[in-house]
């Protein structure tokens, strides 16, 4: 083979590799929406579901979601914004910080339903929060810390060192410097991560499905102590357990949870290409 | 003429390192004073030893005093973020905060807690009034300080930095992104702040040196050399590694 020949080749099956990565997506995506559009409606969003689940829609699992990922949000944005203002403003590199970093990564690693049992053992047993959104949020929580911590580092990182030395010049304290120089240029960063956190934990069905998700409740919670019922916990149900459930319903509910998820994705996207176009420096 | 700022037995060392050797000198007030000698002298390491901006940096150590008005800024009861409100720094590259003129000159104050609404309205047009800047910005306050050309923006931080009211400007090569006018006028600022600050430049330019300061101390391998007035300097080292330098035999 020639060298243009070679070239040739190569950038074939290059370019054939990465179409590769996206056709799953692709083929996921209009797969579900082709089985699942047509249950979609007005009642199936707003409406609890009737007649064991086969009927009617699935508004408390849509809204259990929602006020979960909430509640993951309010555990895991303070801890992690602040580990991660404490590991890239203020940690040595000692042996605490070492171990502080390895349980972070290590943390990443952990299979979510291993987080549904500490979560079961810890705050729904331990703690005498029982299955509730308390208990699966703070699953939630501890679940999503990892990458949202390491993107917070990472979006700190990235705002360039002369603002601090131009603020400690100035005679500003280092927390006065972090706080009005290095949080607001970073908050694009830690946002982007912590949506991104957000729309893994609220896909999860493991870490909910001891701490918090119930199988039916036709009413909405009304306090962080109830029960409710979450969308992917109510998918794996539907497909699993209720003998004689339309296809077209699992695949509606399928479709719905992938646009919440894929709602955020694209919010955290959008941020983060506002914001590289806005900055200048 | 008295002496703002005494440095005695003064040594410098990142980690092994020994960046500065026995530096003994005095810095005059109200007066312009240059640092020449070629890279890595230790003359901008000496520039952030007066404001201690060398703590960030982990592992630096110094020995020996330096007096501020008599008062060695190394004592452990010395708080460094007052040290450094009351010396003022420029940077070598124009550096504003990527955000309005008016916030950059504002921030200071703000963070100081030294003015605020109109009071503060006030301290920023003064600050860019001493800073020659006022004019050419008075209409466009609000607008981003990375429009400004770089001879503007080094002259923003010069409002920026004499907006907290520092003692001492320290400038470590304020000039060297900008091209001969701009320059010329930053030399123009210096003679007019040195009626009210004291100033110690860093420079890499000769003529930049003779031009604009009072005294000048050059710096060769981690020692000061010679310090004397500029004239002096210039006209008869006493050194001759001193006049080999400025002549340009070595550098």
């Amino acid at each position: 083979m020639s060298r243009q020949q070679t070239q040739r080749l190569a950038s074939v099956l290059i370019t054939l590799t990465a179409v590769l990565v996206f056709v799953p997506v692709i083929v996921v995506i209009v797969y579900l929406i082709w089985q699942g559009i047509g249950a979609i409606s007005w009642e199936f969003l707003t409406q609890p579901p009737r007649n064991g689940m086969t009927e009617g829609g699935i508004m408390p699992a849509i809204l259990g979601t929602l006020v979960l990922t909430m509640g993951t949000a309010l555990v895991s944005m303070p801890f992690s914004i602040a580990t991660a203002i404490y590991l890239a403003e203020y940690a040595g590199d000692n042996r605490l910080t070492r171990t502080i970093r390895m349980a972070i990564v290590n943390l990443a690693g952990i299979p979510s339903i291993v987080y549904g049992l500490f979560g079961l053992g810890a705050f729904v047993l331990a703690a005498g929060f029982g299955t509730s959104i308390l208990a699966g949020s703070l699953t939630l929580g501890i679940m999503t810390m990892p990458v949202v911590i390491s993107t917070a580092e990472e979006a700190i990182n990235s705002v360039p060192q002369q603002f601090r030395t131009v603020s400690l010049s100035l005679g500003a304290s280092k927390w006065q410097t972090i706080w009005h120089q290095v949080l607001p240029h970073a908050l694009p960063g830690i946002i982007t991560g912590m949506i991104l956190g957000l729309s893994r934990a609220a896909g999860e069905t493991a870490p909910i499905l001891f701490t918090v998700a119930a199988f039916y409740i036709p009413t909405l919670p009304t306090s962080i102590f109830d029960q409710t019922m979450a969308l992917p916990y109510h998918l794996y149900v539907i497909a699993t357990q209720v003998p004689g459930m339309p296809l077209r319903v699992q695949y509606g509910t399928a479709l719905v949870l992938l646009l919440i998820t894929l709602t955020m994705t694209l919010i955290a996207t959008a941020v983060r290409t506002a914001v590289r176009r806005r900055r200048d420096w | 003429m008295q002496n703002k700022i005494e440095v005695s037995d003064f040594n410098f060392f990142y980690g092994e390192f020994q960046a500065l050797i026995d530096l003994n000198l005095s810095i005059r007030e109200k007066q312009i004073t240059a640092l020449i000698g070629p890279s890595g002298c230790g003359k901008s390491t000496f520039l952030r030893c007066l404001n201690r901006m060398n703590d960030t940096i982990d592992g630096t150590r110094a020995e020996g005093r330096v007096l501020l008005d008599g008062k060695n800024v190394y004592d452990p009861d010395v708080d460094v973020v007052e040290l450094r409100q009351r010396i003022g720094m420029v940077f070598q590259r124009p550096n504003p905060f990527p955000q309005s003129i008016y916030e950059n000159v504002a921030y200071g104050p703000r963070i100081l807690s030294l003015a605020k609404g109109a009071k503060l309205d006030q301290l920023v047009q003064k600050s860019l009034e001493d800073a020659v800047l006022w004019n050419e910005v008075r209409h466009r306050l609000k607008d981003s300080a990375m429009s400004l050309n770089p001879g503007q923006q080094q002259r923003l931080c010069i409002a920026r930095a004499i907006a907290v009211a520092p003692e001492v400007i320290l400038m470590d090569e304020p000039c060297s992104a900008l091209d001969p006018v701009a320059t010329l006028k930053v030399e123009e600022l210096m003679r007019e702040l040195a009626q009210d600050y004291t100033i110690v430049i860093v420079t890499h330019n000769m003529q930049q040196a003779a031009r604009a300061s009072d005294w000048t101390g050059f710096f060769w391998l981690g020692r000061l050399v010679e310090f004397a007035e500029t004239a002096n300097i210039f006209g008869s080292p006493k050194e001759e590694l001193t006049e080999a330098y400025i002549t340009g035999r070595r550098g």
